[in-house]
């Protein structure tokens, strides 16, 4: 895709204002870095405040007195029982059980469902829900709506003077705020393991409170580069890389996402595409033939995807879906598929970096504690 | 002028035909971003022009280190192994990768000069 077929978003502007580096993702021209780079932008955001443009993004909004029955025939995950003013992680299925998206969604009242999902996926996403759900509830697309992220320890304090009453949510909740005459749809959650917020806004309006921001002492703007490092450190897989249409989410290590009202036995067991086999596997997980784990390595050289896993004996185990180097641990960190047999914590595999093993031992994720705000 | 450019962005001070300095341009420690690793030849290796004879890598990227000049590797920078950073802050100098002994000097005809790398790197 050539530069000039590249969408851009309502802060395209800014971010070539403040020097950064532009790159194609998701179709968008992004951020990947700003002036003070990578390794500054993650550290920044692990001690303060670090302001993300995550427009490119999909927003939609599901509504009718359906609508909660008719997502969670998409997904394996209890849509129906969420309480109103929460948000909860969600999986779109094939009917394979694979992954087609990985997204966040939230009961906002009134019969009303907000859907954050990927940028990378936004157009099959919507063509989905549609195809399958389209007559059972209305499907309203924001495609003009900015979104923003605020991440850090210092994220409260800053977003808080600026929008009071944003410091009395905790985790996984949100609500409708004003702010200069602008109606912003904010939650405390994020992609980095950090406490802070993610916030809806009016396109016209996202580069005033992007800029209101910035004008706080705590905030700084990262880049997609940052992003990436951060989330990996925290555990949060990339869709595309460590989760895709071929992954069902036990082989993902995502079993935590599907409540027990879902699995076998539940009062709404099943009911979504690939059913049968997700919940065989979650009933036997022995029947799983790969399965997701966290790794560390043992010596300091980075590990990237796609490299392949090896156990002693030179056997192929498995292959790495994201790895580098960990800001935070100043060690190599990765994301990857192995056999079963080779994802209990504390057994040793071999990364083959340039024809050289590099010793990695399975560990539990996240790496880092996370640092969200419950309450 | 003894610093010449290859089109892989590296540089060689050649001043000292038995130990000609290589390493990578601030053009390229750039489009890296910090540097968090660099992996080294031995030394006593030799390479052919073009050969990949060491590795640099950011969070984000690895890139391979091509060899701007034929020759034997007599002395890598132990202190950038130790302190990759030093390829971003003093690229030129104390960022150093390693030393070669020229095995064919006559190379060193077809790189660039300063200006003519600077264009070349301005037009990437």
């Amino acid at each position: 895709m050539s530069d000039t077929e590249l969408l851009t978003t309502p802060l395209n502007a800014l971010h070539i204002e403040l020097g950064a580096r532009m790159v194609p993702f998701a179709g968008y021209s992004m951020p990947v870095q700003y002036k003070s780079g990578l390794m500054a932008e993650h550290q920044h955001t692990r001690q303060a405040a670090g302001l993300f443009d995550v427009s490119h993004m999909g927003q939609l909004k599901l509504i009718g007195a359906d609508a909660a029955a008719a997502l969670e025939s998409l997904m394996p995950v209890d849509v129906q029982g969420l309480a109103e003013g929460k948000q909860r992680y969600g999986l779109l299925l094939n009917d394979e059980g694979g992954v087609i998206d990985d997204l966040m969604f939230f009961n906002q009242g009134n019969d009303t469902w907000f859907l954050i999902v990927n940028g990378a996926c936004k157009l099959t996403d919507i063509a989905h829900i549609e195809t399958h759900i389209g007559n059972r509830c209305q499907i309203v697309t924001l495609p003009t709506q900015g979104l923003l992220a605020l991440q850090g320890p210092q994220a409260v304090t800053a977003l808080s003077r600026l929008v009071p009453g944003v410091e009395k949510l905790v985790f996984m909740s949100g609500g409708s705020f004003a702010w200069n005459g602008a109606e912003l749809f904010i939650t405390r959650s994020g992609y980095t393991g950090e406490d802070g917020f993610e916030i809806s806004v009016p396109g016209e309006h996202t580069e005033a409170l992007a800029r209101a921001l910035l004008a706080q002492p705590e905030v700084k703007p990262i880049g997609l580069g940052a992003r990436n490092s951060l989330r990996l450190e925290a555990g949060l897989c990339l869709y595309g890389n460590d989760i895709d249409s071929t992954t069902t989410p036990p082989e993902a290590a995502l079993n935590w996402a599907i409540q027990k009202v879902r699995r076998s036995g539940g009062e709404r067991a099943g009911g979504f595409p690939g059913a049968a086999k997700v919940l065989a596997q979650i009933d036997n997980p022995a029947s799983l033939s790969k399965k997701r784990v966290g790794l560390i390595a043992k010596e300091r050289v980075p590990v990237r995807e796609p490299a392949v896993l090896e156990n002693l004996d030179g056997q192929h185990v498995g292959h790495v879906t994201s790895g580098l180097l960990s800001p935070t641990l100043n060690q190599p960190i990765a994301l990857a598929y192995v056999q079963p047999e080779y994802a209990q914590p504390g057994t040793e595999v071999f990364a083959m970096v340039r024809g050289k093993p590099v010793a990695m031992v399975v560990s539990p994720t996240p790496f880092l504690p996370p640092r969200y705000h419950r309450g | 002028m003894s610093i010449q450019f290859s089109k892989d962005h590296e540089w060689v001070n050649s001043a000292d035909a038995n130990a000609a300095v290589v390493g990578i341009t601030v053009h390229a420690q750039d489009a890296l971003g910090d540097v968090v690793f660099v992996d080294l030849p031995a030394v006593g290796a030799t390479f052919a022009q073009g050969d990949v004879a060491g590795v640099v890598e950011s969070v984000k990227a690895a890139a391979d280190v091509y060899m701007p000049v034929s020759g034997e590797v007599v002395e890598v920078n132990e202190a950038l192994r130790d302190d990759p950073s030093l390829a971003n802050s003093d690229p030129m100098n104390a960022g150093w990768f390693f030393k070669v002994k020229l095995s064919a000097p006559a190379e060193l005809d077809a790189l660039m000069d300063e200006a003519a790398y600077n264009a070349f790197a301005a037009s990437a």
